[in-house]
């Protein structure tokens, strides 16, 4: 089980229980929705920017407790965020969730910067949940390039 | 069970200790756990036996068959054409011709689409198959349906996940020129009544297509008491290697029908201006097949035949009941597909759990389920969910892999709590 409390951290657990941020939002200016046809996850995230900066962020959809989590956690930190520290952020939690777990340097560099979302690190042992956490974030990407839809194939 | 004792038939029981020892990979461990393999709906593991068969054709006899006139090629092409005499005795067909090889229930379905579908259906007509089928066994039609003009019809399922027949006989009509229904589901394991279903297809002059792919490892099939114009199974579901499996088809059909593919050993003659086809089966069966897959897949069958497919079906419908039983009494649970009329499948939900979550926990313990829409996402939509958790079980289950499915899925239910 100690492996399994890797992936499942309580403060995981807490966002699926109640996620956070979770509803639509009519006033939003982007908007994208993913899929992840492999296990049917949905989520759609909407984001309300003013200028350069989010404003609001929130989701709906049906998915695990990793892919809900990350929705729920990403949301919180997304918020009142420049686009660009957005990206770059993007490509931090990507590098967490998609780092071989035996270069242990390289997770440390990326979750040193990602502050409460590093709880994500324990994603990258178990390689069929790694779509179920990025998931929320490509949707997001792909709201903010203006794209529609987003896909984890 | 209220049958009288003069009534109960007593297959010889299967030694299932014995049966378990047969499989180099249920001796291993997953994450230090033994493994309790409980996905045989997606693909069954192989005994030994199966193993060796192929591996036995590559080290003593491998060439390409109806080629050549070497001693190899002879002793290949005959083993092969045994495959098909082993697999028409399997499916109870009159004649070895009406087995063709394929590499699965999908290239079969495919196949028929393609040939008799494309011959046979034309604008206006109409296709029906029923809301419980696997992917394989819609998208063909789909396809067919949009480039002829025609039109696909589903048959409802109710909540236990049984076809409606009123609602499939009334669906029946001139126009219909194919049915084309799963024998066994896959999601639900629900099972079909296939024998009214060809009598009322038939009657409405329409060909009906079987996708056994999941009935294959469970039930005895017997293609002339059904009736049906076309059967399809999976090698891989019944104990035999994936890349290899065959469709049956009535022999008049599938002489009348164009070929598929075109190229080697599918052809009579060939000339710059005109080539003619082979007689059958060779007529569906252009190219070098999987040889040594096919050879394997024979091994399985005989495999399975040896056990008894009567043993193996009383073996698994005792676990069925039993794993049913114990899954019903946990609280949360809900089970997916009550059919009264089912064979190997547990499909699940539970409260508050996603079943992607189920499965990964599961996996930990060494419990190996299914988790995901099972290539059946209508299926998921009649029941308003994403997904199921689904355990499957083999000749090789126990009461003890079904004990341990009911502990993990305690310690999903802790994990969540």
């Amino acid at each position: 089980m100690n492996d399994l409390r890797e992936l499942y951290q309580e403060v995981i657990l807490d966002h699926s229980r109640n996620p956070r941020h979770f509803r639509e939002m009519p006033e939003a200016n982007r908007h994208a929705d993913g899929h992840n046809p492999l296990c049917g996850d949905r989520v759609t995230v909407y984001l309300h920017l003013a200028g350069d900066v989010i404003e609001d962020v929130s989701f709906k959809g049906a998915g695990c407790s990793i892919s809900t989590a990350s929705a729920s956690m990403m949301a919180d930190a997304l918020r009142g965020k420049s686009v660009d520290e957005v990206r770059a952020l993007f490509d931090r939690f990507h590098d967490l969730v998609t780092s071989d777990p035996s270069h242990a340097a390289d997770q440390l560099d990326a979750s040193s910067e990602l502050g409460k979302l590093a709880v994500f690190s324990g994603v990258c042992e178990f390689p069929m949940r790694v779509k179920c956490a990025s998931l929320p974030w490509h949707t997001m990407k792909a709201a903010l390039e203006g794209a529609a839809r987003a896909s984890t194939e | 069970m209220s049958a009288q004792p003069d009534s109960i038939r007593t297959p010889e029981a299967l030694d299932v200790a014995a049966v378990r020892r047969e499989f180099p990979l249920l001796q291993t461990t997953v994450h230090g756990k033994p493994l309790v393999y409980l996905d045989s709906a997606a693909s069954a593991q192989k005994p030994q036996v199966v193993i060796d068969a192929e591996r036995d054709v590559y080290e003593r006899y491998y060439s390409n068959i109806h080629r050549g006139v070497h001693q190899l090629s002879v002793l290949a092409t005959d083993a092969y054409e045994r495959a098909r005499a082993r697999v028409q005795h399997f499916l109870g067909a009159r004649e070895a011709r009406e087995i063709l090889f394929v590499r699965g229930a999908t290239e079969a379905i495919n196949l028929v689409a393609q040939t008799y579908g494309r011959r046979n259906v034309g604008a206006g007509d109409e296709v029906l198959i029923t809301g419980l089928e696997h992917h394989s066994n819609i998208v063909p039609w789909q396809m067919l349906c949009e480039e002829k003009g025609a039109t696909l019809k589903v048959a409802p399922i109710d909540d236990a996940g049984v076809v409606d027949m009123a609602a499939f006989e009334g669906l029946l009509g001139p126009r219909t020129r194919i049915v084309s229904v799963s024998h066994v589901s896959n999601a639900l394991g629900t099972i079909n009544p296939v024998e009214r279903m060809t009598e009322r297809a038939h009657a409405a002059g329409a060909v009906i297509v079987i996708d056994g792919a999941q009935a294959a490892p469970h039930l005895a099939i017997d293609v002339e008491r059904i009736g049906c114009d076309f059967y399809a199974f999976s090698g891989h579901k019944v104990y035999g290697p994936s890349g290899v499996g065959a469709l049956y088809g009535r022999a008049a059909l599938l002489e009348a029908m164009p070929p598929w593919q075109g190229g080697g050993d599918m052809i009579s003659s060939v000339t710059f201006e005109k080539s003619t086809w082979a007689e059958l089966p060779h007529k569906f069966e252009a190219g070098t097949p999987n040889v040594a897959g096919t050879i394997a897949l024979a091994v399985a069958i005989e495999w399975l035949e040896g056990l008894g497919l009567e043993a193996v079906a009383a073996h698994e419908d005792e676990l069925l009941a039993y794993g049913t039983e114990l899954l019903s009494a946990i609280p949360g649970l809900r089970l997916v597909g009550t059919a009264p009329d089912k064979a190997g499948v547990l499909s699940f939900v539970l409260d508050g759990v996603h079943p992607h979550d189920i499965g990964t926990i599961l996996d930990y313990e060494g419990v190996a389920i299914r988790t995901g829409h099972h290539c059946a996402q209508p299926v998921m939509d009649r029941y308003g969910i994403p997904a199921t958790a689904r355990a499957s079980l083999a000749c090789f289950n126990t009461r003890e892999d079904l004990d341990a499915l009911a502990r993990g899925i305690g310690k999903v239910q802790e994990m969540f709590k």
